[in-house]
């Protein structure tokens, strides 16, 4: 496997969207993203967790032995979700209360160990440490979208800001439904863009 | 093997420590700030309060007393934070500042994670005056603050009657502890204090005089 650096980010930001095209993580997606602002703050924090576990994990990966491989990879995705959380309580309290148990959570978000299981493992140190940034920007596109999107059509806010009044918002939207309906209907668009 | 894998666990322990000690103090700084900051909010003007408030339990809930001095040192008024467990979503934070008398003056939800669009509009809900869910300036003693459906005064956030609950929940409990707490003395280390439902409505009926 030998791809040129621009390549493995634009495949983890469209060809390989883990939301879009893997659908994997599908619980922290449909639960964070009720409006732009949370989903683009889970994006990131998945995104600094997927660094960080990528690269460390191509670091190691010669020296972890192959039956013990899965707790060594949980450890370390574990300590990145906690430093990831204890950084976000300290500097940005309002994403901290909103997001709440879903920051931990990325812990067992499939990407994470996915990608430290598909791709981390065997490239080395830099592509899988673009191969985070690229996953975990289409993660996070994927997410704002989406956020956006709900936000939009709930309450007529895009980031808070607002866009027409929030009485002729569809307040399904916002709630669990209006999260596969948008999602299903994004997934659809996406894939009619990558067929292009 | 497990060589390797002790490693790695100690190698993350020892990160985790460093990192924790690093945000330590910005965590709690944060916390005392954004309490600071509510304090402030909900209170008519002061200067200054107890440092250490008043903890009371009643065995369910946990509300902390805040007592508002102003230059002279005369009482002038009281930030309660209290919470609930039976929001839509889970656990639900507010403070709410109560005069001498014990009219609300203000109130800030603290922390909530309820349903955007729904059950969050309780940041605002219960300050504005479209109907009747206005409880700024609202007496709990004579007023009853139950959302109408149970027979009360106050409106309920529309399709959010569970969160508005909860919200009128904490705000009753949080007056609860003001009268409860509004002659006792200030001891500089307070224990928690856990009063029992007898003791508790001796206080209540008490009050209604205030």
């Amino acid at each position: 496997m030998k791809k040129s650096g621009f390549r493995i980010i634009l495949n983890g930001l469209l060809s390989e969207n883990p939301i879009f095209v893997l659908i994997l993580g599908m619980c922290p997606t449909l639960a964070t993203t009720n409006s732009a602002i949370n989903g683009m703050s889970m994006g990131l924090a998945t995104l600094f967790v997927l660094f960080g576990s990528n690269v460390a994990v191509s670091l190691l990966k010669n020296i972890i032995p192959d039956k013990v491989r899965i707790p060594a990879y949980v450890v370390v995705i574990a300590t990145f979700v906690s430093v990831a959380e204890m950084l976000i309580h300290a500097y940005f309290p309002v994403i901290y209360d909103s997001l709440g148990i879903f920051i931990p959570l990325i812990v067992v978000n499939c990407i994470v160990l996915g990608r430290a299981e598909a791709f981390a493992a065997k490239n080395t140190v830099f592509s899988s440490a673009l191969d985070g940034i690229g996953m975990g920007l289409g993660f996070t596109f994927a997410l704002t979208l989406l956020g956006i999107v709900r936000e939009l059509l709930g309450t007529g806010k895009v980031f808070g800001q607002i866009v027409f009044p929030d009485s002729y918002g569809a307040l399904i939207f916002v709630l669990a439904p209006g999260a596969f309906i948008a999602l299903g209907y994004l997934i659809a668009i996406m894939n009619k863009v990558r067929s292009l | 093997m497990v060589l390797v894998l002790t490693g790695i666990t100690l190698f993350a322990a020892v990160a985790l420590a460093s990192v924790h000690s690093l945000t330590k103090e910005p965590i709690t700084r944060a916390q005392s700030a954004q309490q600071q900051e509510a304090i402030r909010t909900v209170l008519p003007a002061f200067d200054h309060v107890d440092s250490k408030p008043i903890v009371m339990n009643d065995g369910v809930e946990t509300m902390k007393v805040f007592k508002a001095y102003d230059k002279s040192n005369v009482f002038v008024g009281a930030a309660v934070e209290s919470s609930s467990n039976n929001g839509y979503r889970g656990h639900i934070d507010v403070m709410v500042g109560f005069d001498k008398a014990g009219i609300i003056v203000n109130y800030i939800v603290l922390q909530q994670n309820e349903t955007p669009g729904l059950g969050a509009k309780m940041v605002d809900w219960f300050k504005t005056n479209i109907m009747h869910q206005n409880i700024i300036g609202k007496d709990p003693a004579t007023a009853n603050l139950t959302v109408s459906k149970e027979g009360g005064e106050i409106d309920a956030i529309t399709s959010a009657t569970i969160s508005s609950r909860a919200f009128l929940f904490a705000v009753r409990n949080a007056y609860f502890a003001f009268v409860s707490h509004l002659d006792a003395p200030v001891k500089p280390e307070t224990e928690p204090i856990s009063v029992d439902t007898t003791k508790v409505n001796e206080n209540e009926t008490k009050e209604p005089g205030q």
